[in-house]
């Protein structure tokens, strides 16, 4: 079995879905510079928990973006699934999120005005799926996260752990491949935050998906395959330690 | 349907300030109506008008009168099929307050050659009979509860003393247009007052209103009139109906020009109001769409969203607000009637209120469409918590 890079793999690794190369990234602010990722280069195999750690400011909200497609690298690239989605247009990367990629944020980000149920459909409308069928896979979704009697209630009229686990539907319900999410557990109690984790652990290991995590909270981290330590930019454990 | 969905509930997600802000839209949009009409309505004389009437007046001006005797000879110019007399009486039925336009005019031939003023035959025949006989509008009658065979006494102010007369008739307009707020009673009975009483006065006329046998004739018979009357005493000046009204119009119109300025004005405040309160609003819900624009959606669907529910408070304020237009102007027209006598909303009036309702949604969510639609995705997130 090879890699996306044509390498061989070794007996029991898994083909790398992520990989990125010698990546930087940094903004403008007025007329300085600041740079936020440096030459950052590691991959994530397929099916793959990873945890990205770091102090505030560390750059690993930015990396988890750059992977998600959400912003764009200045210099590298960064391949999911062998494609490179740095040279993708803006249009062609919100497609390509739209059917790859699932986003958890710590805010859960639900539009309020919308009920549990809309909330999750919100990806399935950009789908050529029809009305009875994006109906089918909410309630599916809706059912595994165990709010199938949420799913009229708005956001404001369910807890923050419910609210988290309708954004934890809503990036499941297009089932793409890479799970993205950014302090998922930051806004929750601990109660909430361990059932939401389970439900990360879950995701890898029934459905076999990657997860990417941003968390700054070691016991959060404890479910990952793997930790990222990120520090001003740099990659402190570029050899990627396991846990 | 999801954004017109969204839109929809987005819109009314703070009710008060969704309510305030259709309420202020609403309102501007009836003012615009409201002034808009005002300014037809200072023109409906001129459109109203006939295009074969022609007024002949004294050439100083209309506070000059005319010798009855041109009566006869304007009748002999060719292309004259009729002419009549009329003088502008002035008179004050009970209190000023009461004004409304009465003319002292020659009952047959002003009739005939105002077609637009319907009367029954029997209150017609009645009226030509009768030397103190007049006749009044619909309207003028309802507001002072006068019946046919009512006395009314007007207190002259042109012709000093009090006039009594007997109402004979009540005229309704032809077209919704037409005034019905006037009052016309014998130009004999004047004069025959004034020959007894101020007899310098009498056998004058303060205008001719002649009718020609069609349009096209009409500059050539008025050219013919004022030549027939040239190096007179009393020169005249003739021109068409239309061109008679305008001379009034023009006195006011720098008020016309100014209320039709403040009429923009309203709707250029309300776009600014709009636009601020749709401004705000996609501030507060910058996440929100770097949210959807994060789960795939194209910046054209943000912007439908936001262009939707900008466009869906303005629709709806500019349809309460035409909605409000007509009882309103109902209303103006009962109170003010003897300064407007019709107050009627036309159509066009609507087109307008409806375009400068769709004009403030579209200008208003110009700024917030372009905020949302090119927000950047990591910057909008970080809006959140």
């Amino acid at each position: 079995m090879k890699n996306n890079d044509g390498a061989d793999l070794e007996e029991g690794e898994k083909p790398h879905i992520v990989e990125l190369i010698s990546v930087s990234k940094a903004y403008q602010r007025g007329s300085q510079i600041i740079p936020v990722l440096e030459d950052i280069t590691f991959s994530i195999a397929d099916g793959e928990f990873l945890a990205l750690m770091g102090p505030s400011g560390s750059g690993k909200s930015t990396l988890l973006n750059l992977i998600a497609g959400i912003d764009s690298v200045d210099k590298g690239s960064i391949l999911v699934k062998g494609l490179d989605i740095s040279s993708l247009s803006e249009s062609g990367l919100a497609s390509w999120r739209s059917a790859n990629v699932g986003l958890i944020f710590q805010f859960y980000n639900l539009i309020p005005v919308l009920t549990a149920f809309e909330n999750i459909e919100l990806p399935l409308l950009l789908t050529d799926l029809s009305g009875k069928r994006r109906k089918e896979q909410v309630e599916t979704v809706l059912s595994l996260v165990n709010l199938s009697d949420r799913m009229d209630h708005y956001p404001s009229q369910l807890s923050g752990g419910q609210q988290q686990r309708v954004a934890i539907a809503r990036a499941m319900v297009t089932d793409p491949a890479i799970l993205v999410a950014d302090e998922p557990t930051g806004d929750l109690d601990r109660a909430s935050a361990v059932e939401i984790l389970s439900f990360m652990d879950r995701l890898v290991k029934e459905f076999g998906k990657t997860v990417i995590m941003v968390t700054h909270d070691p016991k959060a981290a404890e479910n990952a395959h793997r930790i990222i330590r990120l520090e001003k930019g740099v990659l402190l454990n570029p050899s990627q330690q396991k846990v | 349907m999801f954004y017109l969905k969204l839109s929809l509930r987005n819109a009314f997600r703070h009710p008060l300030r969704a309510v305030l802000t259709i309420t202020g839209v609403a309102v501007a949009i009836l003012a615009f109506g409201l002034l808009r009409t005002l300014v037809g309505l200072w023109y409906l004389g001129v459109e109203t008008s006939s295009s074969t009437r022609l007024i002949t007046r004294s050439s100083i001006s209309l506070v000059f009168t005319l010798p009855v005797s041109y009566r006869e000879r304007i009748r002999h110019i060719p292309g004259v099929t009729e002419v009549s007399t009329m003088n502008w009486f002035g008179g004050i039925y009970v209190s000023e307050k009461n004004f409304f336009p009465n003319f002292a005019v020659e009952p047959k031939t002003f009739l005939a050659l105002y077609p637009e003023f319907i009367i029954e035959d029997a209150e017609k025949k009645s009226f030509l009979k009768d030397r103190r006989g007049a006749v009044a509008g619909y309207k003028l009658a309802a507001k002072h509860g006068w019946k046919i065979g009512d006395r009314i006494i007007l207190k002259g102010t042109i012709f000093p003393g009090e006039w009594d007369f007997v109402l004979r008739g009540i005229y309704r307009g032809a077209q919704r247009s037409t005034d019905e707020s006037q009052f016309f009673f014998h130009w004999d009975y004047l004069n025959e007052s004034l020959r007894r009483t101020v007899p310098r006065r009498a056998d004058q006329v303060g205008l001719y209103v002649i009718g020609v046998d069609s349009p096209e004739k009409a500059p050539e018979v008025a050219q013919a009139i004022d030549a027939t009357f040239r190096n007179s005493l009393a020169e005249t000046m003739s021109e068409t109906e239309k061109a008679f009204q305008l001379s009034f119009v023009a006195m006011t119109e720098a008020i016309m020009i100014a209320i039709k300025i403040v009429s923009y004005v309203v709707i250029v405040i309300i776009m600014v109001v709009a636009a601020n309160t749709m401004a705000m609003t996609a501030r507060e819900r910058i996440a929100e769409y770097a949210t959807m624009k994060a789960l795939g959606f194209k910046w054209s669907h943000v912007a439908i969203t936001v262009f939707g529910e900008s466009l869906f408070i303005a629709l709806l304020g500019g349809a309460i607000g035409v909605l409000l237009t007509f009882p309103t102007a109902n209303l103006l027209e009962k109170e003010l009637s003897q300064f407007f006598p019709v107050f009627r909303i036309s159509p066009v009036t609507i087109y307008f209120q409806i375009a400068a309702a769709t004009l403030v949604g579209v200008v208003s969510s110009v700024f917030p469409v372009y905020r949302a639609s090119t927000i950047n995705i990591s910057e909008g997130l970080r809006r959140i918590g």
